[in-house]
């Protein structure tokens, strides 16, 4: 199985560091980004596999940075972090082209099973 | 008892009259009993205080008119009476004075001319009983009567007597009535004559008292009117229907001397109220006197005021009536108003608190779920390293304390969800809803007060249940107030069931039952008013809310309730909310 790149953007850096630390345990190649617009730039020029997206980020916000990578690069899986309430800005991620949502907290091993779903569909 | 408490109960219908329920606390507050007692004070007053006015000028107008005409039979019947008698006296005293104008001294003096003289007095009066001729010293020349009275006449002297005296004054005497020596009484007519020579005799008649009674009128049986004669000294001369005789006392004082007929209201001795008629006779003692009892009289105005005092009492109870059924009306209608306008206030104010209190939760919901995250993450990490390292110290015990703080983060979790769940609420929304879902979790708030009080929680969910079309805010609410309050209900060990079960194929019903004391039967009709309420520290709003938020989801609710066994609210649901 090819390593899987993996792009986690989380204004939270205690939270997404950790979570990358526990994929890169796991054997993922993961990088990870404090903001938005920095997500967007580097998700046009590397090569990532999958982009897991907090929602709720000061600055650009996750469904901005979604848009502009489904522009740049549309076929590059997007799963979503959401907090707790924000159901509704999920429905709305899911339709602008999102291909899931997980709510925080997170649990490792649900993430990593919808990365590779999504994945997997993308071929 | 039974007769007081269902007058209680007619005096309450007429006093709140459609306002339908019991006296609660804003009813109270507000005083609508002042307002009530005001109104029919004011109303009553202004159309009873003219009736009562009127008819009191009324009574003392008619009791004059009547009285008057009362009296005025009287008054006509004194003076006809009147003038009977004293044409009759007259007469007579006329006729003797014609007698002694016409005849000589000389043929006065002779017995047998004297003697036809009182014999044709009485043809053609009557009464006369005797004729004395008198010389100007007093001593008696001539006397015809009954022949056992004259010797007894013989030799008496009246040149001291009160009568000689004012007979040869002022030519004429009418005595009153006096025994004598004659066995009846009688009274006497003298008047004076002069001869050519300018000497003086008096002529004098006694007539019998009979002349006198003969001009009293009389009465049917049953008529209480009574006549008489008395002197100016009060002594009768003639008798009295009742009882008393002639020469005794009067029944009644004498009047004051008037030149007219005089009618007089009196009071006699034991205070029966009578018309006292009068009129004197002139130059004689003689008083002519009638008496009616006023009562008699009075009939006609008796049952002519009885029929006034009988409207005024019956008009004042149609007023009354009236008044009150109109004020009770009106303060209803007030109070309904604002009854109306106290729960729109406490809807936006309860509204409004539940808006704040889902800010704020939400706020601290989203604060908490972030440090929760990052725990979250980092235990997870911690887990990860002990799990790959076979030789880290002490394990199996470590790897079950991360374990634990992860659950632990979890059960926060699903709190900081339930807040935001809340707050999301306040938004009415339709959206289709599991009603099994939806109450377990108003269960998750009161799970811990139905530990903490013993109380045990069913929730029966019957098959073929299908997911409705509704509002989740408004039907948390529903079913929060409603479980709490059987929670409140219950003492300690209570159960609470709660059945949602089909009710044909377009409703839902959820039935939330508790086995507390129940809810006594004559408040069972009122526990949906606003401000109804058995607590001491409720607003009596929660049932009333409840009930306004079904029926604004197109439900009902309805209760049963039997006291010692328990109460089911029952909420009928549309699967779709239907226009």
């Amino acid at each position: 199985m090819p390593e899987l790149r993996v792009l986690l953007v989380d204004d939270e850096e205690e939270l997404v560091g950790t979570l990358a630390e526990r994929l890169a345990l796991r054997g993922y190649d993961v990088t990870y980004l404090l903001d938005g617009a920095e997500a967007v730039r580097r998700a046009a020029q590397e090569p990532f596999d999958v982009l897991v997206l907090d929602v709720m980020m000061p600055g650009m916000n996750g469904l901005e940075v979604l848009k502009e990578v489904k522009r740049a690069r549309p076929e590059i899986p997007v799963i979503l972090l959401t907090g707790r309430g924000s159901e509704q800005d999920s429905q709305t991620g899911l339709e602008l082209g999102a291909f899931d949502y997980i709510m925080k907290p997170v649990k490792i091993d649900r993430l990593i099973e919808i990365m590779l779903k999504a994945v997997g569909a993308n071929g | 008892m039974r007769g007081s408490s269902l007058l209680k109960n007619l005096l309450r219908k007429l006093m709140y009259g459609t306002w339908g329920a019991a006296p609660s606390d804003v009813y109270k507050k507000i005083h609508y009993r002042r307002i009530w007692l005001s109104s029919v004070f004011i109303t009553g007053v202004v159309a009873i205080a003219p009736l009562v006015f009127m008819t009191v000028v009324n009574i003392h107008q008619y009791h004059k008119t009547i009285k008057e005409e009362a009296m005025h039979p009287t008054s006509r019947l004194v003076s006809s009476n009147k003038r009977a008698l004293e044409h009759s006296l007259i007469e007579r005293k006329n006729a003797l004075q014609f007698i002694a104008n016409e005849k000589s001294t000389e043929q006065l003096a002779d017995p047998l001319i004297l003697r036809s003289i009182i014999d044709n007095l009485n043809s053609t009066f009557e009464h006369f009983v005797d004729l004395t001729f008198i010389d100007e010293r007093g001593n008696v020349i001539n006397y015809v009567g009954p022949a056992r009275y004259e010797s007894k006449l013989r030799g008496v002297n009246y040149s001291q007597a009160g009568w000689f005296q004012e007979v040869r004054d002022e030519g004429a005497h009418i005595s009153d009535v006096f025994p004598g020596f004659r066995e009846t009484p009688h009274f006497v007519i003298a008047v004076r004559h002069r001869d050519p020579h300018g000497d003086m005799h008096v002529l004098r008649a006694t007539l019998d008292m009979a002349l006198l009674t003969s001009k009293i009128p009389s009465f049917s049986k049953d008529d209480g009117t009574d006549a008489f004669i008395i002197n100016d000294q009060g002594v009768l001369q003639t008798a009295s229907r009742f009882g008393r005789k002639a020469l005794e006392k009067a029944p009644v004082p004498v009047p004051p001397k008037t030149a007219a007929t005089e009618v007089l209201e009196k009071t006699d001795d034991s205070g029966r109220a009578y018309v006292l008629g009068y009129a004197y006779i002139e130059d004689t003692p003689f008083i002519f006197i009638m008496t009616r009892p006023l009562p008699e009289l009075m009939q006609s105005w008796l049952s002519l005021r009885a029929t006034l005092l009988g409207f005024l009492a019956g008009s004042i109870v149609v007023i009354l009536l009236l008044t009150t059924t109109v004020s009770s009306v009106l303060v209803g209608r007030i109070r309904d108003a604002d009854m109306r306008h106290e729960m729109a206030l406490h809807k936006v104010e309860y509204t409004s608190k539940m808006a704040s209190i889902g800010r704020l939760a939400a706020g601290v919901a989203h604060e908490i779920n972030n440090p929760l995250a990052i725990i979250n993450e980092k235990a997870g990490l911690l887990h990860d390293f002990v799990d790959m390292t076979p030789e880290f110290p002490k394990r199996d015990k470590s790897l079950k304390l991360i374990e634990s703080i992860i659950a632990s983060v979890e059960r926060g979790s699903a709190i900081t969800h339930r807040l935001l769940g809340f707050a999301r609420h306040i938004d009415v929304k339709i959206q289709p809803i599991d009603l099994p879902a939806l109450i377990n979790e108003v269960l998750g708030f009161l799970e811990k007060e139905a530990l903490f009080r013993n109380i045990e929680v069913q929730t029966f969910i019957a098959d073929g249940v299908p997911s409705i079309m509704s509002d989740r805010g408004q039907l948390q609410q529903v079913f929060l107030n409603l479980i709490n309050n059987a929670f409140e209900a219950l003492k300690k060990d209570g159960r609470v069931g709660i059945l949602i079960e089909n009710k044909g194929p377009d409703q839902v019903v959820v039935t939330i039952s508790d086995n507390g004391p129940g809810i006594p039967e004559e408040d069972l009709g009122h526990i949906f008013e606003p401000f109804f309420t058995t607590k001491t520290e409720g607003t009596g709003l929660g049932l009333a809310i409840t009930y306004g938020i079904v029926r604004k989801l197109r439900g009902e609710i309805e209760v049963e309730s039997q006291e010692g066994i328990g109460t089911s609210f029952h909420v009928v649901l549309p699967r779709v909310r239907g226009e």
